[in-house]
């Protein structure tokens, strides 16, 4: 059994005399860096949370990246009714046309296919040397399909146009839908980050009695709640490299504006998340409480504040509410400085809403905590 | 600092603390002499736990005084946090979290106190230093709570039930720790419902029910107080009720006195060697057959029974 005997390099603690040989810790044994190393340890050694904040969003981006993806122009599918010599010469004639696929059936097969979408239109002799179109107007594959058949058919008798023309094709970077996604991911992220990472740990941490228990100790409250921005804060520049990163090298999606903008409207919005988060987890004493709460405020921003499509789909009535959100504002802001390239004067409106919701819930938070 | 001299660690008079209707603590007084070893022994409910954590300034009492170490909680909380040290009923340390790290966490919340390797050393989890707490067991669970009270080098530690839920080996390691930091000059104040640990452990015990002090003394003098000093246990199976009464039995030489519980009698007597030939021959002259019969030393367990009339695990 080791010796219990306090340690004699220490003199006896006596009231009114300070000891001239207090043990100084070393900078990394302060309590902020030691609580700060806490919350990288408990993120790290939870592989779930690692993946759903990293890999999580590349994922979506990447799916969604691809169901979205800019694609080459269709070829149109259309029919024409065999069986008559004229019927023949027609599928001769449009068989080499550029954009048109054709194929050949009987007239009643040709109905169906075009009924159920499967060809755009269908061509049939008129019996007096011209041609019929059957297609449906209101869709644009009709459409389309009308002008190539046409077009090919004309040329095919020997039309002549007029006028030379050239083209010249573009796909503008920044107007995809990729590049209006990857910012509304970003904010998607940010706003987890700061409800799941302050919520579930500071709740769990009470429920366990750990908050007791740290309050016991002179460990300063506000440096147990300021670990917890201070992680979040090295967390957040991996999150924005990570993100917009791979954005970047997997889809070309640009950053138009400054970098330091998008980190500072991320900081910013990472902080007002933060206090949202700490405002949630200030009372709750359950895990399923806190998740319902959490889920209460998520869930109405996931889908009113323009991460997947834009907020402005919402009914006007509706827009001061949607536009007050944090999300929305941070989503607008984080848009407006990837894809427009906009300036501090631009995001200013955005980032004095997100301000304001720091304000507002960490002045909450800190009133209503409950240590114990 | 030898146990009974200058200020006292703790002073604690007239505490009083109701949940709604439910009166916790009820007028309890209490003085802790420096460098003692002070137990609160009570059945689950009495109001330890309660008054236990008045005195570490982490609940308001509605009355009373609270004094630790010569200061009070509403002028001195900094300060006195750093010269004490706490071991919760129930904490959950982070299960992620190494035994070091837990250690060094809590270490850096002191301005001064031990060194870690030291602390994991004395609690005996050298090797289980890089061992996540999760995986530990509940004595190793307990350890490390104790190593995390005394990393800030406390002049006064405060244990609420420190080896409840325990196995026996685990519980007598961690008697083991205690006793060697009572013998450093510590002043510590535990909760216990086991009177075998109060008996072992504390220079003085407080048995405590109903939220207030109804006996005080060293385990000796408390156990002496019930003037017996054996206890006798026994069953009269096929006795009709009613064969046996408890003033006959303390007519009996050397019995005190005599209770019965469940068809099962208790007697505290004085001299064990008269007293129980003096049983068996009443039982025979009645006609009646025994059918257990046991004995043992009187305990602070018979302590709590002859005070309150109920036992201490089922109070």
């Amino acid at each position: 059994m080791p010796e219990l005997m306090r340690d004699p390099t220490r003199e006896p603690r006596a009231p009114m005399m300070h000891s001239p040989s207090v043990e100084r810790r070393a900078w990394y044994e302060r309590s902020l860096v030691q609580l700060t190393l806490v919350r990288f340890r408990e993120f790290m050694r939870e592989p779930e949370a690692v993946f759903w904040t990293f890999a999580f969003p590349i994922i979506l981006a990447l799916g969604l990246g691809i169901a979205f993806r800019n694609k080459p122009a269709d070829v149109v599918k259309i029919a024409v009714v065999r069986g008559t010599t004229a019927g023949d010469a027609l599928v001769a004639k449009l068989g080499t046309a550029k954009g048109l696929k054709v194929e050949s059936m009987d007239d009643s097969a040709a109905a169906r296919a075009l009924r159920t979408g499967e060809v755009a239109l269908v061509a049939l002799p008129d019996g007096s040397g011209g041609v019929r179109y059957r297609y449906d107007d209101t869709r644009p594959e009709g459409r389309s399909a009308r002008f190539l058949t046409d077009d090919a058919l004309q040329r095919a008798a020997g039309r002549h146009d007029p006028v030379a023309v050239s083209e010249t094709h573009v796909s503008e970077k920044g107007s995809r839908y990729i590049d209006f996604v990857v910012p509304g991911l970003l904010g998607m992220n940010i706003m987890g980050g700061g409800i799941w990472g302050l919520g579930f740990a500071i709740v769990e941490a009470r429920r366990k009695n750990l908050l007791k228990r740290l309050v016991s100790t002179p460990m300063r409250r506000s440096q147990y709640l300021a670990s917890f921005l201070f992680s979040r804060f090295f967390f957040l520049i991996l999150e924005i490299v990570v993100l917009v990163g791979a954005a970047a090298l997997l889809f070309d999606v640009p950053v138009r504006g400054s970098l330091l903008q998008l980190f500072v409207v991320s900081l910013v919005s990472a902080l007002a998340f933060g206090g949202l988060g700490l405002l949630i987890a200030s009372r709750a004493r359950t895990m399923e409480g806190v998740s319902g709460l959490m889920n209460l405020t998520m869930m109405p921003m996931w889908v009113l504040s323009g991460v997947f499509f834009s907020s402005t789909n919402f009914p006007k009535a509706a827009q001061p509410v949607i536009q007050a959100l944090p999300l929305t504002a941070s989503i607008n802001a984080l848009r407006a400085t990837m894809l427009q390239g906009a300036g501090w004067g631009a995001v200013m409106p955005s980032l004095l809403i997100i301000v304001a919701w720091l304000v507002v819930t960490f002045a909450l938070a800190l009133r209503m905590f409950r240590w114990r | 600092m030898t146990p009974g001299t200058g200020a006292p660690a703790l002073r604690v008079a007239g505490l009083r603390k109701s949940y709604g209707d439910v009166v916790a603590v009820d007028g309890l007084d209490l003085t802790v002499a420096s460098g003692e070893c002070f137990g609160l022994l009570g059945p689950n409910g009495a109001g330890k736990t309660t008054t236990i954590e008045i005195c570490e300034g982490l609940t308001e009492p509605d009355a009373g005084e609270v004094e630790v170490l010569g200061r009070n909680w509403r002028t001195d909380e900094r300060s006195l946090r750093e010269r004490l040290g706490i071991q919760l009923q129930e904490t959950q340390l982070a299960e992620k979290l190494t035994v070091e790290e837990t250690v060094k966490l809590f270490r850096s919340f002191y301005e001064r106190g031990r060194r870690v390797d030291d602390v994991i050393d004395v609690v005996q989890l050298d090797e289980k230093r890089k061992a996540r707490v999760g995986k530990l067991s509940g004595g190793q669970k307990q350890r490390l709570a104790l190593a995390c009270a005394i990393v800030g080098d406390p002049e006064l530690l405060f244990l609420d039930e420190p080896t409840t839920g325990l196995d026996p080996q685990s519980r007598r390691q961690l008697w083991d720790l205690i006793v060697e930091l009572r013998a450093s000059g510590r002043s510590i104040v535990l909760t216990t419902h086991y009177m075998d640990e109060a008996e072992k452990l504390c220079d003085r015990v407080a048995i405590v029910d109903h939220g207030h002090v109804i006996a005080l003394g060293t385990p000796r003098q408390l156990i002496a107080s019930l003037g017996a000093e054996h206890v006798v246990e026994f069953t009269a199976p096929d006795a009709p009720a009613g064969a046996l009464s408890a003033e006959a039995l303390q007519q009996l030489n050397g019995v005190r006195a005599a209770r019965e519980h469940d068809g099962r009698w208790t007697l505290e007597v004085v001299g064990l060697a008269r007293a129980v030939p003096a049983l068996l021959s009443e039982l025979s002259r009645r006609g009646l057959t025994l059918g257990e019969l046991a004995t043992h030393s009187a305990t602070l367990e018979d302590v709590f029974v002859s005070l309150t009339g109920r036992q201490l695990r089922d109070a």
